[in-house]
């Protein structure tokens, strides 16, 4: 820092940031590797210049200055590049000398994040702790008239259906009469959200195509994966383990060339086709693959120049109305396989999604909706849209199942709900929660992120650089520096185990309800919480 | 938890029959109430009144007379009534409620024109009204219209209450197919609609246990469009409507039933027979799977009466008999009450893939399991 630096209205002092890094000169051996692992380059290696004025007993002698050297770290003040408090500097620190610190008093840095003139874009998801479906209770225990079931001993039916389902009387028609059956996949409940190809780095959709595979073939349980917009490796469209992947359509199509091409070559179906319309925290915008992740193999799969930002434009470019939407992409995708493959759209949780809904209830190929709520994460938005904008999940899809069971539909067809699913941990918690309000599956990205690959992003903005390529675990990277630190064999291996993990404790929830045999898709009545407003809306009940 | 006791026999017998074999469970039940549902009626129900509608439940005097209104209103004469209005002092804990009837009708003109399902459709209708009726001021509380059948409903103790009634004595009362249920009232408030066992359209159900998958499959009734799935007092009424819905709707075989409410595992169904045809049905009636646990008895409109298990089979079940008349029961020495001489050997506890059917001849207890082919209408 120059002694005469100039204080501009922008000019931030360490203390002005959100995150400080506190460094310890005793235990310091200056080796280097946090300044070299910083993703944000927040710090870097300083010579300090001290100068010490030694004024000596008695008057004969003068005063003496004395300078000395030291080496050190530097935290930078720029907001370009502020601390993001990943920890990574105190992860390769081999003395614990350093790691940043939240300064909880200070809101300056925000003020100034938007520099140039362009609001800040980051990834992550909303940056609030505060979830409702961890306010819900599961209160119906059984005691006495039904004895709770075992756990552990029980033979559990955790699976669901994705895929139009025929109402009774028409599906013994259909029997009957040998006509057409809509594809109905029975699946795990909790799916593996769009996460694109593109968005994360190789090594990270290794381990979770791994994961799932092993899932699926060693232990059984039909896990599913949506790719996310942005193409499909070609040698796992091509291979037997696509049938564990629910391929996506967005509204950039990136990548689609290379999935039609492979039509003919495909030795198994896809599970199901995914038509992303919106995602729950960037509602009503578009996707925003930034240039900084656009590489040769990324450009390749999706078609397009290296070193462009991509944006897929908000809506389908070639569709008038969600109407025509529904009813024009779904039959040509099902057309595509044949109508041997469910194609259902995926929205942000909004105020229209009962509208898109009730189009869907009509339209015979429809094979479900996903529903993504504003606590869905995201590669890159922009900061207000992630904050700010879009429809919570709880009311947005209970809202939906109520409109089912109206029109008698509520097997028919099935709801996926996202977004904020385990925010605070608790994924199978939050995931029983929204099954009991209607959900017949729930998705996650971010959960399978922090707990598969330990990405370092919380609610509290913390880290949340996954935009810019500079992930400093290398999930969301392409730069291979980066992502040779993620080992795919370890993603695999985490992958799995909160999938197991996640299995008992979901058994540890709907067994004390009495229920086994089937998923408790709508049993509403087992669910309470503690705010009134919130019960009513969600017609649970009022408990304190 | 309740105690179930059901009797299917080629002679009509004295409901006392089955309520004495309830007494000999009264350890299982607390005995906040009894249900009867007698089918194949004997006496004059079934030498003069053959096809007659009989509505039964209990009246108040105003009650009585706002019925005979309605009925007059619709075309419908009063035929034959058993009316019994106490004058003893009801046992403890059965309020005084008035007249407990048994009303035949002769239909209006033109109703013979009409066909199965239309009939039975206005008898629901007008079930359904009158209930609504009786709803604000409890004037009238009906439990069925529909004919060959009368269902009792009270409050207390079964035994106390049938002799309160006097159900032995007449013998017009004396049915082919009688369901009776001890209850006991632990989840709910004491509510004489939640009593078993439920009626509609000629299906009759009891059960005991509690139904854990009560508000997604209530929900999915109630959407099917069809009147009578309402009410919904007891967790357990869906069992008789998914029997309903069952047979009539889809016009399947009761074998079917268990496979609507507790399907085959995929691995189980795997080298079955009907795979095909179960899969449909697993999978477009999944809404109506249950949890258990419970034991279902039911009759249906041909007589026939049937036990199920759940998936579990956390509940006891038996059935017994011999030529002629046949027992289902909660416990075994329900079933020794009343038919001690039969060959105790061939009694039969249903386990959980098991649909245990005893025809209206009651010749023989007819078996089948889930993994067995289904018969070929299916």
């Amino acid at each position: 820092m120059l002694t005469e630096r100039p204080i501009t209205p922008s000019t931030l002092g360490v203390r002005d940031l959100n995150w400080q890094i506190e460094w310890d000169k005793d235990l310091c051996t200056q080796c280097g590797r946090c300044t070299s692992v910083c993703p944000v380059n927040a710090i870097e290696l300083g010579v300090h210049r001290k100068r010490e004025i030694k004024t000596p007993a008695g008057l004969m002698k003068k005063a003496e200055n004395e300078y000395s050297i030291f080496y050190g770290i530097r935290q930078k003040t720029d907001p370009a590049y502020a601390c993001i408090g990943c920890s990574m500097c105190n992860m390769v620190c081999p003395n614990n000398a350093i790691g940043p610190k939240r300064e909880e008093g200070s809101t300056t840095q925000k003020f100034h994040n938007d520099r140039g003139g362009n609001p800040r874009t980051r990834g992550g998801r909303r940056n609030s702790g505060e979830s409702l479906l961890d306010q819900i209770k599961f209160m119906r225990i059984s005691m006495l008239t039904d004895p709770a079931l075992d756990a552990g001993r029980h033979e559990f039916r955790l699976n669901t259906l994705l895929g139009r389902v025929q109402s009774p009387e028409e599906s013994l028609k259909t029997y009957q009469e040998q006509g057409w059956k809509p594809p109905v996949r029975e699946i795990y409940p909790l799916v593996i959200g769009g996460m694109s190809f593109g968005a994360m780095s190789p090594n990270m959709w290794e381990g979770l195509q791994m994961g799932v595979a092993y899932l699926n073939e060693e232990l059984n349980m039909p896990v599913r994966i949506s790719t996310g917009e942005g193409g499909c490796p070609p040698r796992l469209l091509r291979s037997r383990f696509l049938k564990y992947v629910i391929l996506q359509i967005a509204s950039g199509y990136f990548g689609w060339d290379e999935i039609i091409h492979a039509i003919p070559e495909m030795k198994v179906d896809p599970c199901a086709i995914e038509i992303k319309y919106g995602q729950g925290a960037k509602p009503g915008d578009g996707g925003l693959l930034m240039w900084y992740k656009v590489n040769k193999l990324i450009a390749a799969i999706r078609g397009v120049p290296e070193g462009v930002s991509l944006p897929s434009p908000p809506t389908h470019q070639t569709q008038y109305s969600i109407e025509e939407s529904v009813a024009k992409m779904i039959q040509s995708m099902s057309m595509a396989w044949g109508f041997r493959v469910p194609v259902y759209p995926k929205i942000s949780a909004s105020s229209t999604s009962l509208a898109v809904l009730n189009n869907l209830t009509r339209n015979p190929y429809a094979a479900g909706l996903a529903i993504d709520g504003e606590d869905g994460g995201t590669g890159a938005a922009y900061n207000v849209s992630m904050n700010h904008m879009g429809h919570p999940i709880a009311s947005n899809l209970r809202d939906c199942y109520n409109a089912l069971v109206v029109t008698g539909k509520q097997n028919e067809l099935p709801l996926i709900a996202g977004g904020g699913i385990g925010k605070s941990g608790n994924l199978a918690a939050n995931a029983a929660a929204l099954i009991m309000l209607g959900a017949s599956a729930v998705q996650v990205g971010k959960y399978v992120m922090q707990a598969g690959a330990g990405c370092l992003g919380s609610e509290k903005d913390r880290c949340n650089v996954c935009n810019i390529g500079v992930c400093p675990k290398g999930i969301t990277s392409q730069d291979p520096r980066l992502y040779r630190r993620l080992d795919p064999e370890k993603v695999a291996e985490r992958v799995v185990d909160f999938y197991l993990s996640f299995d008992t404790e979901i058994k540890k929830i709907i067994a004390p309800l009495g229920r086994s045999t089937s998923l408790p898709i709508g049993m509403a009545d087992a669910l309470g919480i503690s705010d009134r407003a919130a019960a009513d809306r969600l017609g649970i009940k009022y408990v304190v | 938890m309740c105690r179930l006791f059901a009797l299917t026999s080629r002679d009509p017998i004295s409901p006392m029959l089955a309520i004495n074999a309830l007494n000999t469970m009264k350890e299982g039940h607390d005995g906040s109430g009894v249900g009867l549902c007698l089918r194949g009626l004997g006496g004059r129900f079934e030498e003069e009144l053959q096809g007659c509608p009989i509505l039964s439940g209990i009246f108040t005097e105003a009650g009585l007379r706002r019925l005979e209104q309605y009925t007059m209103d619709h075309g419908f004469k009063s035929q034959y009534s058993i009316l019994y209005t106490p004058e003893t002092e009801p046992p403890e804990g059965t309020p005084v409620r008035g007249t407990y009837a048994a009303i035949a009708y002769k239909v209006p003109r033109g109703w013979k024109e009409l066909t199965a399902a239309q009939q039975g459709q206005k008898l629901v209708e007008m079930r359904l009204e009158l209930r609504k009726m009786g709803e604000e001021d409890g004037d009238i509380m009906v439990f069925s219209f529909w004919p060959d059948t009368i269902i009792v409903k009270e409050v207390g103790d079964p035994l106390e209450i049938g002799e309160w009634l006097q159900l032995g004595a007449n013998r017009n009362l004396y049915a082919r197919h009688i369901l009776a249920q001890g209850r006991q009232n632990t989840n709910y408030a004491i509510n004489l609609y939640a009593c078993h066992p439920f009626f509609i359209e000629g299906v009759a159900s009891m059960t005991n246990g509690e139904n854990t998958a009560f508000i997604p499959i209530m929900e999915y009734m109630q959407s099917r469009n069809v009147t009578g799935y309402s009410g919904y007092q007891s967790d357990s009424e869906v069992f008789t409507h998914i029997a309903h819905y069952t047979t009539k709707r889809l016009g399947l075989d009761i074998r079917a039933y268990k496979h609507v409410i507790t399907p085959l595992m995929d691995h189980e169904m795997a080298d079955h027979p009907d795979r095909e045809f179960l899969a449909t049905l697993k999978r477009s009636c999944r809404k109506m799977i249950i949890d258990g646990p419970n034991c279902i008895i039911g009759t249906l409109d041909d007589g026939s009466m049937f036990m199920v298990q759940d998936r579990k089979k956390l509940r006891p079940g038996i059935v017994g008999g011999k030529d002629g008349i046949y027992a289902f029961s909660s416990e075994v020495c329900g079933i020794d009450a009343v038919i001690p001489d039969r060959d105790k050997s061939k009694d039969f506890q249903p386990m959980h893939l098991d649909t245990v059917i005893v025809g209206p001849d009651c010749k023989e207890i007819e078996t089948c399991s889930q993994k067995d082919q289904l018969p070929r209408q299916l």
